[in-house]
């Protein structure tokens, strides 16, 4: 298998071209010794639309922090891996919508993101949901449009009772063709390509701006070698690490919420804003917009403001933890909690989960951990063994201790160099990219781990540019936690999960 | 229960008293833009650094010489690419929230006819509502409808329910059913597949109704103009079919918009002549 380091753009014409089957024993050895699939896709011959394509599996050997990679010439079927590898499943269903290439033998090959109810389209039969027969069995249909502010989706229970046998999620609506405007880009000409790309990935999921845009940017500067200032990390990371404790601090305030534990639900519901207008100053939008350029940021902070900063992220990381030990301690919250919604290790890691939730599961899975984007020490995963509700919320609370550990002291190193004002002069965007290189950024956004995935052709232009958000892998691992759970743990469960629609669908 | 009663003291009133007092916003907050008039010459910097095409040339220069162009809020996703490429400081963008109007044409921002671009801006006059919404001013119940969008409208509509913002407060409610909504309260460039869920819930919402469009994205596409999977939002939502009846009462520009700059847009259904 040709394994090369995380950080190094791949050489293209390095990489064997194998037959399907022999991809498909390679991967499912790999992934039996420890190997986890990053993105398996769709791998067009010419970047002209339309070309033939054909398989391309990347894997992660976290330990060694080794990637590798395995291609196939272009082929229109092949031998689906998802029978002996469940991590496969869900690529291969996008692979056949995406790219045409149908896994034979796939057990559940319907669409990813066609929504079920989609119009226009000739083969627009009923989407076909699994259903569970019975005299005393219903279904449950909810959605796309759901009784809070959330994005749409259809989540279908079959339930005997309040028991439910088996949930189908069903998503697609937030659809926006985003990979497909990533490879158009580069018709606004040169000058708007790059930060074209880069505002659209703040947008593949809003609540995970910086992660993205962080992973777009560490992709490009891998491929074409530029460095980056640690002046620069350490604004990222202070983005990255904020966008963390909002979100947290939000997910956690929701599951109190959803438990009937009100008074941390409505705080955390105002601390989350603090964190997020503390992002705000950094750079001028609550979500983190802008903050980040290829090879730098477009922001920067004088002592005076690092100084307010740290005040105020103290005042806020300690209403927070007040907020949420108050909720962890009582003792009616710790029985919702606890083996509400639980997942156990082999499944999680069968499904190839990531972030919290594979965490939660027991899985040391953290790409600041195991692929860091920069030099600066970071920091150990906090794991629980568990895999319920109650340990989704404890990696959170968790998390949020070391990253306002890690918010603070690069705010303190930010500003100890004064003067040193560079980081937001960051260098002009490439005009071209390197010829027949595969590159990869993985990137922890709270969520989980975010993959972007860059291949060029021989002159330089984008043959793929893959997005994989950690929602991709997780939401079927929500629609197994949901198995033989009761109806009413669905709310508390999927807050547990908050996967993102926009950033499954694109 | 002590334990919960002591941090309760320790988290305080934290209800800000909207409108009354204004919200403190980063002096790094990219907000209402003012638009200078200058000679722009051959120069197209501005038009080839905006991402969604928010600028329109200026139709009416009165001697033919191109000047400032016209700033479409309801494209503009306020990213400052304009402002960092035009070498003569057209483009300002203030720390004013407030940019909600009634109609869609009332999003162009001219430059300001007065050339002395350093004479300080006008405050800012918000504008009042051309229809009487007064049915609606003591209780407003709105159906929010996510179409395509990526999280951050629907989190900052999301979080006025929140004790910072209080949106109860003034009557104003996000309900869960649109058979139980005044209206509905729009985010997202409307995907293909949002389209229909998008209608029929506006087909479930009792009359009379109102139509909120909150962000870019919303209003006009925003970033996902032309993507083939959208419909450009209500811009190119509007006239197609089964679209007859489908009315925007309220526009809030943004990128996402502010929490603040979304309740000021509610808030201002209410305002009187």
């Amino acid at each position: 298998m040709f394994s090369f380091d995380y950080r190094q753009p791949a050489d293209m014409d390095s990489l064997p071209l194998l037959d399907a089957a022999e991809l498909r024993r390679r991967v499912i050895r790999a992934v039996d010794g420890g190997w986890r699939m990053l993105a398996f896709f769709g791998l067009p011959e010419t970047a002209r639309p339309g070309a033939p394509a054909g398989l391309c599996c990347v894997l992660a050997h976290d330990a060694t922090r080794t990637l590798a990679a395995l291609r196939t010439p272009p082929l229109e079927q092949f031998p689906s891996l998802t029978p002996d590898c469940p991590q496969a499943h869900y690529f291969e269903r996008e692979m056949y919508e995406q790219w045409g290439l149908e896994p034979v033998g796939h057990p559940w090959l319907k669409p990813v993101r066609r929504a079920p109810d989609a119009e226009g389209d000739g083969e627009s039969a009923a989407y076909p949901f699994y259903r569970a027969d019975g005299d005393e069995v219903h279904e449950v249909a909810v959605g796309p449009v759901h009784a809070g502010i959330i994005e749409p989706g259809h989540f279908r229970f079959q339930c005997y009772g309040e028991n439910v046998l088996h949930l189908e999620i069903a998503l697609g609506y937030q659809h926006r063709g985003l990979e497909a405007m990533l490879a158009a880009a580069s018709a606004y000409g040169p000058a708007q390509t790059t930060a074209r790309r880069l505002l659209l990935l703040e947008c593949a999921a809003g609540d995970s701006s910086v992660a993205h845009a962080t992973a777009h940017c560490v992709l490009w500067e891998r491929l074409t070698g530029q460095d980056v200032p640690e002046r620069a990390w350490l604004l990222r990371r202070v983005g990255l690490e904020l966008e963390r404790l909002a979100n947290h601090c939000g997910d956690l305030g929701a599951i109190a919420g959803d438990t009937g534990f009100l008074p941390t639900s409505s705080w955390n519901g105002r601390i989350r804003g603090d964190f997020l207008n503390m992002t705000a100053s950094v750079c001028g939008n609550r979500f983190g917009r802008g903050l980040l350029r290829y090879g730098g940021t477009a922001h920067d902070l004088c002592p005076e403001e690092c100084e307010d900063l740290t005040t105020r992220l103290r005042a806020a990381g300690r209403d927070a933890r007040g907020a949420v030990d108050i909720m962890l301690d009582a003792a009616s919250v710790r029985d919702r909690l606890n083996g509400t919604g639980a997942l156990n290790r082999a499944d999680a890691r069968a499904l190839g989960l990531v972030g919290v939730a594979a965490r939660a599961c027991g899985l040391p899975l953290d790409a600041r951990f195991h692929a860091p984007v920069s030099d600066l020490p970071g920091t150990e995963p906090c794991l629980e063994q568990s895999g319920d509700v109650l340990a989704r919320a404890l990696v959170r609370s968790r998390e949020m201790d070391d990253s306002l550990a890690l918010v603070e002291a690069d705010l303190s190193r930010l500003a100890a160099r004064t003067g040193a004002r560079t980081a937001a002069t960051p260098p002009a965007p490439p005009s071209r990219l390197p010829a027949r290189k595969l590159a990869v950024a993985q990137v922890e956004g709270w969520r989980g781990e975010i993959c972007h995935l860059a291949v060029t052709d021989a002159e330089g232009e984008l043959l793929a540019c893959k997005i994989v958000d950690p929602s991709f892998h997780n939401w079927p691992g929500l629609a197994l936690a949901m198995r033989n759970g009761q109806i009413s743990d669905f709310p508390l469960c999927n807050k547990s999960f908050n996967l993102s629609y926009c950033g499954h669908d694109l | 229960m002590l334990r919960i009663i002591k941090e309760r003291l320790h988290q305080k009133y934290r209800t800000l008293d909207y409108p009354r007092q204004k919200p403190a916003l980063s002096p790094r907050y990219l907000g209402r833009p003012t638009l200078a008039n200058v000679e722009c010459g051959d120069c197209r910097a501005c038009f080839e650094a905006c991402p969604t095409g928010a600028l329109l040339p200026d139709p009416a220069g009165p001697d033919g010489r191109a000047r400032t162009p016209v700033l479409d809020m309801g494209r503009c996703i306020f990213c400052g690419a304009c402002r960092a490429a035009c070498p003569k400081g057209a483009f300002r963008f203030s720390g004013e929230h407030r940019m909600a109007v009634f109609r869609r044409e009332d999003l162009l921002v001219s430059a300001a006819p007065d050339p002395q671009a350093d004479a300080p801006a006008p405050a800012y006059e918000p504008p009042f509502p051309p229809r009487d919404y007064s049915l609606f001013r003591r209780s407003l119940k709105l159906r929010q409808v996510s179409a395509g969008g990526c999280g951050a409208c629907e989190a900052d509509c999301n979080v006025l329910g929140t004790l910072a913002y209080d949106l109860g407060r003034f009557g104003i409610e996000f309900v869960a059913s649109p058979r139980h909504a005044d209206g509905l309260l729009l985010t997202g460039p409307v995907s293909e597949n949002m389209r229909r869920a998008l209608l029929d819930t506006w087909a479930a919402t009792p009359k009379p109704r109102l139509l909120a469009v909150v962000g870019a994205c919303a209003i006009s596409g925003g970033l996902f103009r032309d993507s083939p999977q959208c419909r450009n939002g209500m811009d190119g939502l509007k006239g197609t079919q089964g679209t007859d009846d489908l009315h925007v009462d309220l526009f809030v520009p943004g990128c996402p918009p502010n929490p603040w700059s979304i309740l000021d847009g509610l808030l201002s259904l209410r305002r009187k002549n």
